[in-house]
């Protein structure tokens, strides 16, 4: 196990390092001088362009400049952000509840519908209910989730009233944050009003944001079901007369949860993916939005260090996820 | 669906093996989703090609007379403009058509790239294996790790916006699964006696690479291309929607989303119709994918 461990983390530096060159090149390559696009539209004399040259330190070696912004890094400091001049690491520990928040929801509700889905379409093989869950769940993995959000608006909050089109909570409650998700603080707080609002408005995004976890977790339940349920030791348990439902629940369900954990696992990514969308179109006050603001405002330092934050974030589930699955599942762990 | 191919028809006892395309189609025809994705593909192309002459208007022709005008069987819709018009009066119907065309050739350039700098890639890896190998894994490795459009979004600001670039990004996102398709079917190939045989008879690098080992990977690739049309499509049309692709006018399905979105309240089609579009699309290549999976994985058969 200890082998394993140290295997997987070994791969862990290559991977930051390209991530950490990614997020420095990204700025580097942008056409353009650096200082100039700094310094906007208002431009900059040429004594106080090359004084700024040597205080960022971009006359140095390109290797040098990589090297210090390591250096940085590591120190956890991210550079400020050029639109509000607010630290980029504190300004993203700021949003990420929020993601997370609706990230978390997504996955319960893609959990909770596409598990069971799977699982009664691989039981019942060839039933319309089979053909049905595998048509909404292709359909459900080629959808394109901005308009899927869009159509949701149109739906539940314009149509039907129901939800609110945007934003995480009604403006008139204000809840202090202590963990950071809302729908927790409020109830921390005892404000059900607040509660029910901050819900109302996450319902939608996660929906949104759960529905390719949701297609991918049935097809992969089904598929995974469906190879367990051939082998012999369920046709033995069938035999002895065992309760076809403890059958399913006890025995198959168990094997085949391995490669649907590796598929949940992978979907961690793909969620982020999916967030920098769904909170656009939401207008969902995390990390998503953010970055596709900073593009916009031409906010290098935070679109530098937002991606570099999140390619980490990513890459450290990827890694836990590994780790867990090798601790589940000893063909990993002895795997050459 | 993968049940359905395995009702092949009865197998007629002769001499000779059918045709290797002809046993692909028999299996490929007894699934019928993927011969509705088929279908479906051939008519979005053909709305493509003949955009010009079947589209009622100028997809970027304004009209200042109809604004928002609603689909031609709700009140106030007319069957000049069967789909209603956008917010300056184009017709939705006419940019959906010409829009097919974008879309077609987003998907396939696309495609095109990753595979062929992914399979060049790919071989170097499986074929050389050692430093080569490890140098280009580790990059692919690293090229997964970021969340796709994420990655997409950042080549996408550092080359500018615009639907080149953006065709660029998402093929470079997409290329990594090429490559492991590739290596990984050369791996395989490779020790194979055909390989050494053709190896001992004096067969060059190169040859062995392109005309030996790489003919006998193409199943996989060729699957791997049919789902990737519908990746790269829904990625450019993200990219559009973020205002990061291709750039208003032009009449891109995700485009003309992130146009209609302020409009959400007013006037459904404009925002139903694109999106509809979209998915249409990229549900017909999936189907086909699968199909094509289904007919040409060997382990399937009979």
């Amino acid at each position: 196990m200890l082998r394993f461990i140290f295997t997987r983390l070994s791969l862990v530096i290559p991977t930051f390092i390209g991530i950490t060159l990614l997020a420095f090149f990204l700025v580097r390559l942008v056409p353009g001088d650096p200082i100039e696009t700094m310094a906007g539209e208002r431009g900059i004399d040429a004594a106080r362009h090359a004084q700024l040259l040597t205080e960022y330190g971009l006359d140095r070696p390109l290797l040098v400049q990589y090297g210090k912004y390591i250096e940085r890094v590591v120190q956890g400091d991210l550079g400020k952000s050029i639109v509000t001049r607010e630290n980029v690491l504190t300004e993203f520990g700021q949003l990420f509840p929020a993601t997370i928040e609706l990230a978390i929801c997504a996955i319960l509700i893609a959990l909770i519908v596409g598990l069971p889905a799977g699982i009664i379409a691989a039981v019942k093989r060839n039933s319309i209910f089979d053909h049905g869950v595998m048509g909404i769940s292709l359909t459900g993995y080629s959808m394109p989730i901005f308009w899927w959000g869009l159509l949701l608006i149109l739906l539940f909050s314009v149509q039907l009233g129901i939800t609110p089109v945007s934003g995480r909570i009604a403006v008139q409650y204000f809840i202090e944050p202590v963990t950071g998700f809302l729908t927790v603080d409020s109830l921390l707080a005892g404000d059900i009003d607040a509660f029910w609002s901050a819900l109302s408005h996450l319902v939608l995004p996660a929906i949104v944001l759960g529905t390719v976890p949701l297609a991918v977790i049935a097809r992969m339940t089904r598929s995974a079901m469906l190879e367990v349920l051939g082998e012999d030791y369920i046709r033995t348990a069938r035999a002895k007369g065992m309760a076809p439902i403890r059958v399913v629940a006890l025995h198959a369900l168990r094997n085949a949860l391995i490669p649907i954990v590796t598929v949940i696992g992978l979907q961690v990514g793909a969620l982020f993916t999916g967030a920098i969308l769904t909170e656009t179109i939401f207008s969902w006050p995390g990390v998503g939005k953010w970055l596709i603001e900073a593009i916009s405002r031409r906010d290098y330092p935070v679109l530098q260090g937002g991606t570099l934050l999140l390619g980490v974030v990513v890459m450290s589930v990827n890694l836990f996820v590994d780790l867990l699955y090798g601790l589940i599942n000893p063909r990993i762990r002895h795997a050459r | 669906m993968s049940t359905q191919t395995l009702q092949a028809p009865a197998a007629v006892p002769s001499a000779t093996p059918p045709h290797p395309l002809r046993e692909f189609w028999s299996y490929f025809s007894a699934n019928r989703g993927a011969v509705a994705g088929l279908t479906v593909i051939v008519l979005v192309l053909l709305c493509a090609l003949f955009a010009p002459w079947i589209a009622p208007h100028d997809p970027n022709l304004t009209n200042n007379a109809v604004f928002l005008k609603p689909p031609f069987w709700q009140e106030g819709g007319s069957l000049s403009y069967p789909l209603g018009t956008d917010a300056i009066g184009r017709d939705i119907l006419s940019r959906l058509l010409f829009g097919a065309r974008l879309s077609l050739v987003i998907g396939i350039a696309v495609v095109a790239l990753a595979i062929v700098v992914g399979i060049v890639l790919g071989l170097v890896a499986g074929y050389f294996k050692g430093l080569a190998d490890i140098a280009i894994m580790r990059l692919m490795d690293i090229l997964m790790t970021m969340p796709s459009l994420l990655l997409a979004i950042v080549i996408v600001a550092i080359l500018g916006p615009g639907l080149m670039n953006a065709m660029l990004a998402v093929a470079i996102v997409v290329l990594p699964h090429y490559v492991r398709i590739t290596r990984a079917a050369v791996i395989a190939e490779s020790s194979k006696d055909y390989v050494v045989a053709a190896q001992v008879s004096g067969a060059q690098t190169i040859r062995l690479m392109f005309s030996e080992i790489l003919p006998n990977c193409a199943a996989p690739l060729i699957v791997q291309a049919t789902l990737g049309v519908s990746t790269a499509i829904l990625d450019a049309a993200a990219l559009g929607f973020l205002g990061l692709g291709a750039q208003p006018p032009t009449p891109e399905w995700g485009t003309m989303l992130a146009d209609a979105r302020e409009f959400v309240l007013r006037a459904w089609w404009v925002v139903t119709f694109p999106g509809l579009a979209i998915l249409i699309t990229v549900l017909a290549f999936n189907l086909l994918g699968d199909g094509l999976r289904d007919a040409l994985d060997p382990k399937l058969k009979r």
